[in-house]
């Protein structure tokens, strides 16, 4: 914190600069190990200067600005509302594979419930999605985070060819109350990212609540069943 | 072209780009390095019972760690000594009372001496018999543990494991000291993620302060928009999301984050994120503390400023968020990491849950930090290998840095002191015995 605020004032960080230097001079003299006294706190935005993050502007970048465009109506979630509950429910899975491979990462978020839950843990016999390590354990507040990240012009790893392609089968309807209904599915994620192909698959358990004529996901659970095998390069975005 | 020696390969302020892209350099390394200092198997919580046990290479030897039926923990060769099959063929499990091959059905006690062999007759008069050390299985030339971390080393002569460690011990002393009981359990889950770059990469980015607001910029301005939407509307943004944001501060701001480079390779980043709020969860964690260590002892453990410690040149050790992060270099341009996660022993659960965001945001195989940093690592690789230029720059703040006793301190926090005390430790170990 102290840091932080001496920043600010030009003055009082020379002040600070030559405290800094007489205390290293006085550890110095005690072993390495225990020169470890905690006096500096970083925080983005601390200073008013604009350098570093604030400054690689975005036309650094290789790739052009992205722009969020909503997803045509076909391709919405909305398009569930005609037929039987499994017809309703597989057009609802069908509908979310196709906003992800087609990067409408917003409408994706905007399947969730507001305490929606995207969450993908390491072993099938965890229970609860927070208080275990995993793999993606998010929030909606998250996703936007994920997202940002994803859409930033300097996301660097997105300057490469990078696309996904996903199945979904299997589509059994585990539970369903006047409130929520349980939809267990298989999934099949390709990846292209540059000239390599990777391959995901597992299970989604989808707990869904009604929303109007259609759902939205209070949590998506996804087993995958190569959760812990060795990952060439790592997962960007939801599976 | 591969006439250079490693010697010859560094500069203090310079290095040769086949440091990092040759497959001759890559083997000495191997043999000079790997396979004789003290490596990192695992932690003693990871084998509990007797027959728990662990596989892992070290330098290209396969190995298992293990829990004898006497309690004690060894590290042997994962193969039968007959014709050199794998013994445990997973990586974690539990191999009973004995190893088993499944070949010809030799098998060992779990100290890796011999069992029983079928048919022991077919041996009589030969030099194959029971009491002949070939007939068991080869354990690591010596083992030892620091605070619950075990190590081994193929060597049998070298420095001890306290010697090798040196200043870099404090990873352990910091991690184990902020449990109240001075003890860490492992959290059994293991991330493994493959590096496409040489194993060096990884260890000069633990220390790079320059890089954070360069690469990390999307997720650290993302979650930085986030941190504010919530403070705008009144609620306190959980730390976690200054976890993220902290990496888009600006170039001065990581200029004053110090590091400290000792002796053989090891180093420290001093730490920058100011993991002790004031909030109900820390007092109480506090107060534990100092009931089991008295008021002046909780200060000092609670304030060490670390980031996190390299133990060169393959570990790096997060311990004030309990997170260990073990290279198994596999070849020039290919690095195994294994990222792992551990309890501070009688800390209250919002403690672990605090340090657990960290490992899934940062650590886990969905990284939103990693994923920029992997990509950087290729594409370096890639530069590498190319005969574009020969030398790799470590200029930045060349001769001014203290160095007193040995040891290293950047006066600045981006000072590319790092790379230069790695690589003079690594001419030390390829120049020869060390």
């Amino acid at each position: 914190m102290a840091a932080a605020k001496k920043t600010r004032n030009p003055k009082g960080a020379k002040v600070a600069k030559v405290a800094a230097s007489a205390k290293r001079k006085a550890a110095a003299k005690t072993p390495a190990g225990k020169n470890l006294k905690q006096n500096v706190v970083i925080r983005a935005g601390a200073e008013t200067r604009r350098t570093g993050a604030q400054r690689i502007a975005p036309d650094h970048s290789p790739r052009a600005k992205v722009v969020a465009v909503k997803a045509p109506r076909t391709l919405a979630a909305a398009a569930s509302t005609r037929g039987d509950l499994q017809r309703r429910v597989e057009q609802f899975l069908y509908a979310q594979s196709e906003l992800l491979d087609n990067k409408y990462w917003q409408d994706y978020i905007n399947l969730f419930a507001a305490d929606g839950v995207y969450w993908m843990p390491v072993t099938t016999d965890q229970t609860e999605w927070e208080g275990s390590p995993s793999i993606f354990a998010e929030d909606k507040l998250l996703m936007q985070v994920r997202m940002g990240r994803i859409t930033h012009p300097n996301a660097w790893s997105q300057a490469p060819m990078w696309a996904t392609n996903h199945l979904v089968s299997n589509v059994v309807i585990e539970k369903e109350t006047a409130k929520e209904i349980v939809v267990r599915s298989r999934f099949h994620m390709m990846e292209l990212r540059r000239d390599n192909l990777r391959h995901f698959g597992g299970t989604y358990r989808h707990t869904l609540v009604r929303k109007g004529d259609s759902f939205a996901i209070k949590l998506q659970r996804v087993d995958m069943f190569n959760s812990q095998a060795t990952y060439d390069y790592v997962l960007q975005i939801w599976v | 072209m591969q006439s250079l020696s490693p010697s010859q390969m560094v500069e203090p302020d310079r290095v040769h780009r086949l440091a990092y892209t040759s497959q001759e350099i890559f083997d000495r390394e191997v043999e000079n390095i790997f396979e004789k200092i003290w490596v990192y198997c695992g932690h003693e919580s990871q084998v509990k019972k007797p027959g728990d046990y662990h596989t892992l290479q070290i330098g290209r030897q396969p190995m298992v760690m293990v829990r004898g039926k006497d309690i004690k923990v060894r590290v042997l060769y994962n193969r039968c000594p007959h014709r050199g099959v794998e013994l445990c063929g997973n990586t974690h499990g539990n191999t009973g009372s004995n190893f088993v091959c499944s070949y010809h059905a030799w098998s060992f006690h779990l100290d890796g001496k011999i069992e029983s062999i079928p048919l022991m007759k077919g041996y009589d008069g030969t030099r194959m018999t029971r009491d002949n050390p070939d007939c068991s299985m080869k354990a690591a030339a010596r083992v030892d543990s620091y605070r619950g971390f075990v190590f081994a080393s193929l060597s049998p002569t070298g420095p001890s494991l306290l010697d090798f460690l040196g200043e870099a011990k404090i990873a352990f002393d910091d991690m184990c000291d902020r449990s109240p009981e001075g003890e860490v359990e492992v959290v059994p889950t293991c991330h493994r993620v493959m590096q496409h770059s040489n194993w060096k990469f990884f260890m000069e980015n633990q220390l790079d302060s320059l890089h954070p607001s360069v690469t990390h910029q999307s997720t650290g301005v993302a979650a930085g928009r986030i941190e504010k939407q919530m403070q705008a509307g009144g609620t306190t943004p959980p730390l976690y999301y200054h976890y993220l944001s902290t990496f888009a501060s600006s170039f001065e701001q990581w200029d004053s984050v110090q590091t400290i480079n000792f002796p053989r390779g090891h180093g420290v980043l001093k730490a920058y994120m100011g993991l002790r709020p004031q909030d109900p969860d820390t007092k109480a964690y506090e107060k534990l503390m100092e009931k089991a260590y008295g008021k002046e002892k909780m200060e000092e453990y609670l304030s060490r400023s670390i980031h996190h410690v390299l133990v060169y040149p393959y570990l790096s050790v997060q311990s004030p968020l309990q997170q260990l992060r073990c290279l198994r270099p596999l070849g020039p341009n290919k690095t195994l990491s294994e990222i792992w996660h551990f309890r501070l022993k009688g800390a209250p659960e919002a403690i672990y849950r605090r340090s657990l965001w960290y490992y899934n945001l940062v650590n886990s195989p969905a990284t939103m930090i990693n994923a920029d940093d992997l990509e950087n690592w290729t594409k370096g690789q890639w530069g590498l290998e190319s005969t574009g230029s020969d030398w790799v720059s470590f200029h930045r703040d060349f001769g001014r840095d203290t160095i007193e006793n040995g040891v290293t301190y950047s006066n600045k926090g981006t000072s590319e002191a790092v790379m230069r005390s790695q690589f003079k430790a690594w001419s030390e170990y390829m120049g020869g015995a060390k």
